[in-house]
């Protein structure tokens, strides 16, 4: 018999009861449904985490306060505030430090914006102009913040398109408008182009102020949250990483590399670990879609096994009438693998439409690969085959005179 | 054709052992109409299993058509039914809700005939048994009677050694079972060889000769007396 005669008795057997087609399948659509869905949005969660931090620069560095070896025991002595301006500004003119392009200190904090009619708690970054270079960022109206604003602490804010909604309502231009920061008045002078705020952080749900103003008079410290290093190119980062390590090792008086009170990392230590946290969570949830995939294939050899049991006369007569063991597992076979492949495709095309009502929902790019495709078919064919070997072995082992004499 | 040489079939079942054969002999010639004939558990079934490569026996030897059926596997069994033997059962068992012709054609498949030749063959067949115009139909648009001519017909495709019949009549009405003796009968007289099952004797009488089985051992082996009135009849309804 060849396949396509195959296909098509296995088919016409398997519509003739469509009911229980129907739900025998239905476990194998919902498995490959939920794993195409959850890898399909596993892999958009990570193309969205890696195109945000690549954003951001690939050549850049970034220095924290505390070691990561130790930081909660130095965080309570107050390793927290070891970086201050002027290591900022002695990475960028220090002489042995050839590989640094731009530095950009600062310091933030969430805080109150208020204006006479509305008001939003949002992160207030206190900026040097170097800021909108190291972290590409655009302005849309008015001017970033100068340095002449930073050398004279002048009172002055750039905001981020979505505290410009919130506070004045949309597509409003308040640039030369007031603006209260925490209790004090600031003049807004420009805002940010949208960078898209999605993920971890909404980028453009951020107010700017000159470094020095956040210091002194908003938040009454003299230390920096952080410092971003632009490293001359992509490919002296290594170099950059270690001439700033050791270079604030010396400043800060530190013999021993295993004592620094800061921690340098770069986007793709960054990125490395964003990926393996999203990575580690599409596997999870993963995982758990193919449990449910399991569960599907074992109702599969469920029915198939019913399937044997009632057409065991049907059996005995192919027997009777010369199937060989071989012909009478294929035909079994064929039938399982098309309940799963076609179950396989239904939950795939299931699968894709969730995926994209979902990313669509909250956000995220839809991708959707060629691979994942070709996984779900070749997946459903295999538990096709998995499932439905010992039901075909079943039948063909029947010995035909009990198979004839079967009721 | 069959040479059966003191054969025996014992069920063991823990602890009971059933003698079904009890040392049978006989030979069936090529071109005979065999009836075999015994009550229940007279081990006619058996007998029928056994001839019909269903199942081995427990000693002595069978041979069909100069092949010895002893101690072949599964699928050699397979084989041996498929070009050797046309069996025509009780129930009929056609495939249900599958045309005529696709049930004739099934042995073709496993025998492996290629695909232009079946149809032409089952098409024969069918017009043989006078259902040339039901060919597509299914099992369930067709008379009993109707049915066990399909189950004919399925018989003859691979030109079997010998065509095997298990209480052919026993689910159809006397007048179609009439009709489907007189097919028998015809096959007979163009040469095929035919053994037939039964425990109605007036059915019986249609063979030339009648085997009689009981516990396990051939009791009466002799003529079958209405064979030569069936033969006038139809010649005298031509």
């Amino acid at each position: 018999m060849d396949i396509r005669e195959l296909i098509s008795e296995a088919v016409s057997t398997l519509t003739h009861n469509k009911l229980r087609t129907g739900l025998a399948t239905l476990g194998i659509v919902i498995g490959i449904g939920s794993v195409i869905a959850l890898v399909s949005l596993g892999q958009s969660s990570q193309a969205a985490v890696t195109s945000q931090i690549q954003s951001l620069g690939s050549n850049l560095l970034t220095v924290i306060p505390g070691a990561i070896s130790s930081g909660f025991v130095r965080g309570a002595a107050g390793g927290a505030t070891t970086l201050t301006y002027s290591d900022a500004l002695g990475i960028l003119t220090a002489p042995d430090i050839t590989t640094v392009k731009n530095v950009s200190p600062e310091v933030s904090r969430r805080t109150q914006v208020t204006t006479s009619k509305a008001n939003t708690n949002t992160q207030v970054i206190g900026a040097t102009p170097a800021y909108s270079e190291v972290r590409k960022m655009e302005i849309s109206q008015g001017s970033f913040i100068t340095s002449r604003d930073v050398a004279s602490m002048t009172k002055v804010a750039v905001l981020g398109p979505t505290v410009v909604t919130n506070l004045f309502g949309d597509g409003a231009n308040p640039i030369g408008e007031p603006v209260r920061i925490n209790g004090q008045s600031f003049r807004i002078i420009g805002i940010t182009a949208s960078k898209g705020g999605s993920g971890f952080q909404n980028q453009d749900d951020i107010v700017y102020v000159p470094l020095t103003t956040a210091q002194k008079q908003l938040f009454g410290v003299d230390y920096v949250t952080s410092i971003s290093v632009e490293a001359k190119s992509e490919d002296v980062m290594t170099q950059a990483q270690d001439e700033v390590g050791y270079y604030l090792l010396n400043k800060h008086k530190l013999s021993d590399p295993a004592l620094a009170d800061f921690t340098i990392f770069s986007q793709n230590d960054i990125l490395g670990a964003a990926s393996a946290i999203t990575g580690t969570f599409t596997a999870l949830l993963s995982g758990i879609a193919a449990i449910s995939l399991l569960v599907g294939g074992i109702g599969i050899m469920n029915i198939m096994l019913v399937t044997v049991t009632e057409r065991t006369r049907e059996i005995g007569l192919r027997k009777a009438l010369g199937a060989k063991k071989k012909s009478i597992i294929t035909q079994f076979l064929v039938e399982s693998i098309i309940l799963t492949v076609a179950g396989g495709v239904i939950g795939m095309i299931i699968g894709i439409a969730a995926s994209y009502l979902i990313s669509n929902l909250i956000n995220l790019p839809f991708t959707l690969s060629l691979q994942s495709i070709l996984v779900a078919i070749i997946v459903s064919g295999g538990i096709g085959i998995l499932f439905g070997w010992y039901p075909a072995r079943r039948a063909a082992n029947l010995q035909p005179i009990e198979a004839l004499r079967y009721e | 054709m069959i040479q059966i040489t003191h054969l025996s079939k014992i069920y063991k079942n823990d602890e009971v052992t059933t003698v079904a054969l009890d040392d049978v002999s006989f030979n069936i010639k090529k071109g005979e109409f065999v009836a075999i004939m015994g009550p229940s558990g007279s081990g006619k079934s058996t007998l029928m299993h056994i001839i019909g490569a269903l199942d081995l026996p427990t000693s002595g030897k069978y041979i069909l058509d100069g092949q010895n059926i002893g101690n072949l596997k599964d699928d050699e069994l397979a084989d041996i039914r498929n070009k050797k033997i046309g069996f025509i059962f009780q129930a009929f068992n056609l495939l249900p809700r599958t045309s005529a012709i696709k049930n004739v054609i099934l042995p073709m498949i496993y025998g492996g005939i290629s695909k232009d030749k079946r149809e032409k063959v089952a098409a024969k067949y069918l017009k043989m048994v006078g259902l040339g115009d039901r060919m597509d139909h299914t099992p369930s648009q067709l008379s009993g009677g109707q049915q066990q001519r399909v189950a004919i017909a399925r018989s003859l495709v691979m030109d079997p050694a010998i065509i095997l019949a298990d209480e052919p009549t026993g689910n159809i009405a006397s007048a179609q079972a009439e009709e489907v003796m007189a097919i028998f009968q015809k096959l007979n007289e163009e040469g095929h060889t035919i053994v037939m099952i039964t425990h109605e004797p007036d059915i019986a009488e249609h063979a030339k000769r009648i085997i009689h089985v009981k516990d396990g051992k051939i009791v009466k082996d002799g003529n079958g007396h209405r064979q030569r009135k069936i033969n006038l009849n139809r010649k005298a309804k031509k």
